[in-house]
C-alpha cells in the first residue's frame, strides 16, 4: 500500500520524531520499501522559511512547550522553563545544529573499562564498539557530506577560525583544522556549498548545511513508502495484553485524539520527549511506563560537560562572518587522567549575534561590566567547550503531573546537577580556552556559562544487560520487542564529541537491523 | 528567553522621536515626557510620566551604553505604559525613589551619580520588578535592529550573498 497510509493499517511502522534520528532512520526503511508514517510534532520549514534574525528564528524553530528544571546546574536558574535549545519541526534539531560531525574514539564505546569506577556516576560500556560502528560511520559520512572525510575538502577558515587556529598554534596544540562538517565546501548531492553566511543555527538558506528537512525527509516521501504527520503530538503508545506495542494515539494538527495502528514503534523525540512518552504509557501492565521493567528509563540524563570562552582584542574579529562552528581543537579530546578528569573535550569555534550574546554571555549579569563587553562586541572571538559528562543516576527526567502541556499531559522535569569530573573537567576547559586567546593578545576574556542543552543523551540508554538500561545494541527495548528507540537518548555514554553523526549512523543501521528481521518475520 | 517575554514589537506610532542625542528626560506637560534637549518625547499614557522617565533611567543604568541614545531606552520600556502593568510599575519605581530617598537623594533621578543609582538597584536586583525589568531589557533593548550598528553587528546576510565575498576572512592584524 503506498502513502498516505490508512489509521487501521496495522502493517506500517510509525517513527515519532524527524530528527538525525527519526527523520533518516524513516527514509531508510522507505527506501528498503517498509511503510513507514512517521509523527511530527512541529511543522515543516524550508530554507526559504528560514531567517536570519535570532529571535525571529527562535520563534520559528524553538521546541519551547512547558518544561520545567531542577539540580544546581545554572540553566534551571537562568532559563527554568527551557533546559534545551532544540527544534519542533520536520527535520528536527538537524534544522538547527551547527554541522559537526565527529565520530567517537574507539575507547569512548568502553568508557566504564578505560575510565575504571568514578564515584557517584553511572557509567557504563556499550554494547557496540569502534570496528562495529565503522562501516555505519562512514555511510553516514557520505550521506551527510562531511568535509575532511572520504576525500572530500575541509571548508576554508573565517576570521574567528583564524584567531582561533592562531592560538591554538602558539599554545602548542596540532590537531587544530576547519573541522569535519556536514556542510558542503563544494557542490555536494544537489546542494550548495557554503556561502558563509552565518545564522547556521538559524537554518542554512542555501541548503549547503545538511538537515534531514531538505534531503532525507522528501527523498524518504518520493518513494511513496513515507508520509509525514505534521503538527502531531504523541500522547501515548499503546500496547496489547502479550505487551507488544500496537500503534500511537496522537493529537492531529487539528487538535483531535487520533490513533494510528502500527507493526512497529520507533521513538525518537529527543532525551526529554523519549522518555516522557514511554513515562506517559503506562498502563496496569506495564505502571511505571514502557519498557522500564530496569527502571532506567529517564535516567543518566547527559548534556556534554559545556561552556564558552568569549575574548575580546584590540582589534575587530568580526567573528559572527561565515560559518557559525567554523574549526576545532582536538588536541585536548584525549583520556589523560593526569589533567584531573577522565575522558576529554574539544574546543570548536562559535558565535552568537548581538541578540543572543545579550541573553547568553552571562545570563542574569548587568552593569557596566557587562556591558562594556557588549560594547567590544566587534572585536570579539569565541569558542564553545564540549566534553564528556559523566552518566548519574540521579540526572533524570520524570513527569511533572503539576504542570501540564497544551495537550493536558504532564510535562518532563529535567533534573540536573554536575559531577565532580564535569566541573574539574569545565575548569581545565575554560583554562585553555583562555589562553589560546590570550595567545593572540586577548585583553579580556569570559569563561560563559553552559546554555540550554543542545546535546540531549541518555535517558534510554543502551546496555548488554537488560537491568543495566532500557534497549540493547540494536536501540530495541529490552521489554517490547517491537519497540525500539531511535534518538540520542539510546547513548550508553556521552563520549566528547557532538552527537548528530552517531545518531544518523545508528539509525542507518537501525533501519538495516528492522528490515532484515522483518524479512525473517521475527517482527 | 521566551520571545514573548518582555515589551516587544513595540510601535513606533506611540513614540514622537525627533533626533537622535543623550540627555536625561523631564516632563513637559500633562502625559507628555521629552528629553531635556528635545532629542525625544514620547507620549505616556497610563504612567505617571515622572514614572515613566524614571523607568527610562533605570533601563539605562541598569545596561548602559553611552553610545546609545535614549530613544531606544524609551523604546525598550514602552510597553509597561500599560493599564495591566500600570500598578505593578508605579509600585516599583515608588520603592526605587524611596530607596534613594532614604539615601538622601531627591528621589532616584536625583541621584546625579551612575555609582550612587546602581547602588540602589543593587539592593533591589532580587525583586520581582527588578527582575522583570531587566529580562525584559535583553529582547527589548538587544534586539533593536537600529542599536546593532552600535556594535558593528551587521545582521541579516542571506540577501547580500552571505560574506564569502564579503570579508568572511578579511582579518590582517593576526
Amino acid at each position: 500500500m503506498a502513502a498516505p497510509f490508512d489509521l487501521n493499517d496495522d502493517t506500517v511502522v510509525v517513527v515519532i520524531g524527524t530528527g538525525a534520528g527519526g527523520g533518516v532512520l524513516a527514509n531508510e526503511l522507505a527506501q528498503k520499501g517498509v511503510s513507514v508514517v512517521a509523527l511530527e510534532a512541529g511543522g515543516r520549514y524550508l530554507p526559504e522559511d528560514y531567517v536570519n534574525d535570532e529571535w525571529e528564528s527562535f520563534g520559528q524553530l524553538a521546541w519551547v512547550d512547558p518544561r520545567t528544571t531542577s539540580g544546581d546546574w545554572r540553566v534551571s536558574k537562568d532559563f527554568s522553563g527551557l533546559p534545551a535549545w532544540i527544534v519542533k519541526a520536520v527535520g528536527g534539531t538537524t534544522t538547527h545544529w551547527a554541522g559537526a560531525s565527529l565520530r567517537f574514539q574507539p575507547h569512548e564505546w568502553k568508557a566504564a573499562t578505560t575510565y575504571g569506577a568514578v564515584q557517584g556516576a553511572s557509567l557504563l560500556d556499550w554494547p557496540i564498539d569502534a570496528e562495529e560502528m565503522d562501516p555505519w560511520y562512514a555511510k553516514a559520512e557520505d550521506k551527510l557530506g562531511v568535509t575532511r572525510t572520504n576525500g572530500r575538502p575541509g571548508l576554508p577558515g573565517n576570521n574567528n577560525y583564524l584567531v582561533f587556529e592562531k592560538g591554538a598554534r602558539a599554545l602548542g596544540y596540532t590537531d587544530v583544522h576547519t573541522g569535519r562538517m556536514a556542510i558542503n565546501a563544494e557542490d555536494f548531492d544537489e546542494r550548495a556549498p557554503c556561502q558563509q553566511t552565518g545564522f547556521c543555527f538559524q537554518g542554512c538558506k542555501w541548503g549547503a548545511k545538511w538537515s534531514a528537512a531538505y534531503t532525507d525527509i522528501p527523498r524518504g516521501e518520493a518513494t511513496g513508502n513515507l508520509e509525514v504527520r505534521e503538527r502531531s503530538h504523541v500522547a501515548r503508545i499503546e500496547h496489547d495484553p502479550d505487551g507488544m506495542v500496537t500503534g500511537v494515539e496522537y493529537f492531529d494538527k487539528d487538535g483531535n485524539l487520533q490513533m494510528q495502528k502500527a507493526r512497529i514503534v520507533c521513538v525518537a523525540g529527543n532525551s526529554f520527549e523519549s522518555p516522557r512518552m514511554l513515562l506517559n504509557s503506562a498502563s496496569a501492565l506495564f505502571p511505571d511506563g514502557l519498557a522500564n521493567s530496569s527502571g532506567q528509563v529517564g535516567r543518566n540524563y547527559m548534556r556534554h560537560m559545556t561552556g564558552s570562552v568569549y575574548a575580546v582584542f584590540d582589534k575587530p574579529v568580526r567573528m559572527w562572518r561565515g560559518t557559525t562552528m567554523a574549526g576545532i581543537i582536538q588536541d585536548e579530546s584525549r583520556h589523560d587522567p593526569s589533567r584531573g578528569f577522565v575522558g576529554g573535550y574539544e574546543m570548536e569555534t562559535l558565535a552568537l549575534g548581538i541578540p543572543f550574546m545579550a541573553a547568553f554571555l552571562d545570563p542574569g549579569a548587568w552593569g557596566r561590566e557587562f556591558t562594556s563587553a557588549l560594547d567590544q562586541y566587534e572585536n570579539m572571538a569565541g569558542m564553545w567547550l564540549v566534553g564528556e559528562d559523566m552518566p548519574q543516576e540521579t540526572n533524570r527526567v520524570t513527569l511533572n503531573h503539576d504542570v501540564t502541556d497544551q495537550w493536558g499531559l504532564p510535562v518532563a522535569n529535567v533534573h540536573f546537577s554536575d559531577h565532580p569530573n564535569d566541573i574539574a573537567m569545565r575548569n581545565h576547559a575554560y583554562k585553555q580556552g583562555a589562553a589560546v586567546y590570550e595567545a593572540v593578545g586577548a585583553t579580556r576574556t569570559f569563561p560563559t556559562p553552559p546554555y540550554p542543552s543542545t546535546h540531549n543523551l541518555g535517558t534510554n540508554r543502551m546496555s548488554e544487560n537488560p537491568r543495566d538500561g532500557v534497549v540493547n545494541k540494536w536501540g530495541q527495548t529490552h521489554d517490547i520487542a517491537n519497540l525500539f528507540i531511535s534518538d540520542g537518548s539510546q547513548f550508553t555514554t556521552g563520549a566528547a564529541e557532538n552527537p548528530t553523526l552517531t545518531i544518523v549512523a545508528l539509525a542507518i543501521r537501525q533501519a538495516d537491523h528492522i528490515a532484515r528481521e522483518m524479512s525473517a518475520g521475527n517482527l | 528567553m521566551n520571545k514573548a517575554d518582555g515589551p516587544r514589537g513595540l510601535s513606533r506610532r506611540q513614540l514622537l522621536v525627533r533626533a537622535s542625542a543623550v540627555g536625561a528626560s523631564f516632563v513637559i506637560g500633562s502625559g507628555f515626557i521629552a528629553a531635556r534637549d528635545a532629542a525625544w518625547a514620547a507620549e505616556v499614557t497610563t504612567l505617571k510620566p515622572e514614572t515613566f522617565a524614571t523607568l527610562v533611567q533605570m533601563a539605562r543604568d541598569i545596561y548602559p551604553h553611552d553610545r546609545i541614545a535614549d530613544e531606544f531606552y524609551v523604546i525598550a520600556v514602552q510597553g509597561y505604559d500599560n493599564a495591566d502593568l500600570a500598578e505593578e510599575v508605579e509600585a516599583g519605581i515608588a520603592a526605587l525613589d524611596a530607596a534613594a530617598q532614604g539615601k538622601g537623594h531627591d528621589g532616584y533621578l536625583g541621584a546625579g551619580w551612575e555609582r550612587d543609582r546602581v547602588d540602589i538597584l543593587r539592593n533591589m536586583e532580587e525583586s520581582a520588578f527588578f527582575q522583570k525589568v531587566r529580562g525584559g531589557l535583553v529582547t527589548g533593548l538587544y534586539n533593536q535592529k537600529a542599536v546593532w550598528p552600535v556594535f558593528g553587528y551587521e545582521g541579516e546576510s542571506y540577501s547580500k550573498g552571505g560574506y564569502v565575498d564579503r570579508g568572511f576572512n578579511d582579518i590582517n592584524w593576526l
